[in-house]
């Protein structure tokens, strides 16, 4: 075992030449490849929820290294900030809120995972199968220009097109930016959250079902209590309004 | 020493040559794939709700991709600037679904005291 180690370790680094010729891109896009699909997986794997949460922050948090070396810098840095500084830290919140000890690991049947397996299996074959079918797709940049700059997206933002024209877009000047959807988007958010935070309001204290029907037992306790507070307020009230 | 080479050589094929397109499409295929079966057999509300995740960071990853242009080679057009704007759009409308998710489950949680989504079955006939 030891001289295979010694064998490779001195072929990747005590020979000065193959360390020379690794793309350090390539190099790194593997590096958060392998951390983006390997801890998706673990989320899958995984049976905690807890563990899932965390398992899902470093997938995505590779993810937006991915987006950096595409040279999307402003799209990982949204995912830096949005997805895994705000959603995920909302999803943890959850978490929190519902991880009590019989609910942080729910099984499932093992019948159900099994056919979940082969469909995930036979999928990731016709998407593999797709992805590498187009030639184009598989030819390699001829050289990373990288030039970081979140000028273009901003300005296409607020309708104005500064990037150079895409497909089979018109000149640059009459090409349309993206102010509508950007509209449609806010207002989307806006609604969004006022309808999060009516959902999930603080409401009148209710009890959760499966402790009321415990607790129906003995009722007539409780709304005896409930009486009584009711006649203490109205005394109360009636005592004040009679001293005015 | 040869059987070491051999080991190492076809690893090292793969960091030599720049990255494409394809491999950042075999990134998407997994997230998308591992998302996919992370709703399916995920008991848990809340483990259905990372598995959406998952499926929109793997569309994203595609979108990225195709609008690179240091992934394309040389004669074709990358998608430009609307591949990223579409991904931008995306994590936003993921930030917004996740809030009305996660206020869905915690109602459910209240009624139900459970988070198990096989227990959701008040509307069965």
């Amino acid at each position: 075992m030891m001289p295979y180690v010694a064998t490779i370790a001195a072929a990747l680094f005590a020979a000065p030449l193959p360390l020379a010729f690794i793309n350090w891109h390539s190099f790194f896009f593997f590096l958060f490849a392998a951390v983006a699909c390997g801890f998706a997986v673990a989320v899958v794997a995984a049976d905690s929820v807890v563990r899932m949460a965390f398992y899902l922050v470093l997938s995505l948090g590779a993810t937006a290294g991915l987006f950096f070396l595409a040279g999307a810098e402003f799209v990982g840095a949204m995912q830096l900030m949005i997805y895994v500084g705000g959603t995920l830290v909302l999803l943890v919140f959850g978490v929190m809120l519902t991880a009590q000890a019989p609910f942080v690991s729910i099984k499932g049947s093992g019948r159900d995972s099994v056919v979940a397996g082969v469909v995930g299996v036979v999928l990731l074959a016709v998407l593999l199968q797709a992805a590498l079918s187009v030639a184009s797709w598989r030819q390699p940049a001829a050289g990373i220009v990288a030039e970081p700059a979140a000028t273009p997206i901003g300005m296409a933002l607020v309708g104005v097109r500064v990037d150079e024209p895409g497909v089979g877009a018109p000149a640059r000047n009459v090409r349309p930016g993206y102010v509508l959807p950007f509209e449609i988007v806010s207002i989307h958010l806006l609604v969004v959250l006022v309808g999060a935070a009516y959902l999930a309001r603080a409401k009148r204290r209710k009890t959760p079902r499966a402790i009321e029907v415990a607790a129906s037992v003995e009722p007539p306790a409780s709304v005896a209590e409930h009486a009584a507070i009711g006649r203490d307020r109205s005394r109360g009230a009636s005592v004040l309004s009679g001293g005015r | 020493m040869l059987l070491g080479l051999s080991f190492a050589v076809p690893l090292f094929g793969l960091l030599t040559e720049p990255v494409s397109v394809a491999h950042y499409l075999v990134v998407g295929a997994i997230l998308f794939v591992s998302g996919i079966v992370c709703m399916a057999i995920k008991r848990n509300a809340l483990g259905v709700l990372m598995g959406i995740e998952l499926v929109l960071n793997g569309a994203n990853v595609n979108f990225v991709a195709f609008a690179s242009p240091y992934l394309q080679g040389t004669g074709s057009r990358s998608l430009g600037l609307d591949g990223q704007v579409i991904a931008v759009f995306v994590i936003l409308l993921a930030a917004a679904e996740a809030a009305v998710a996660l206020a869905i489950t915690l109602n459910f949680y209240n009624n139900h005291a459970t988070v198990d989504v096989d227990r959701a079955d008040d509307l069965k006939g």
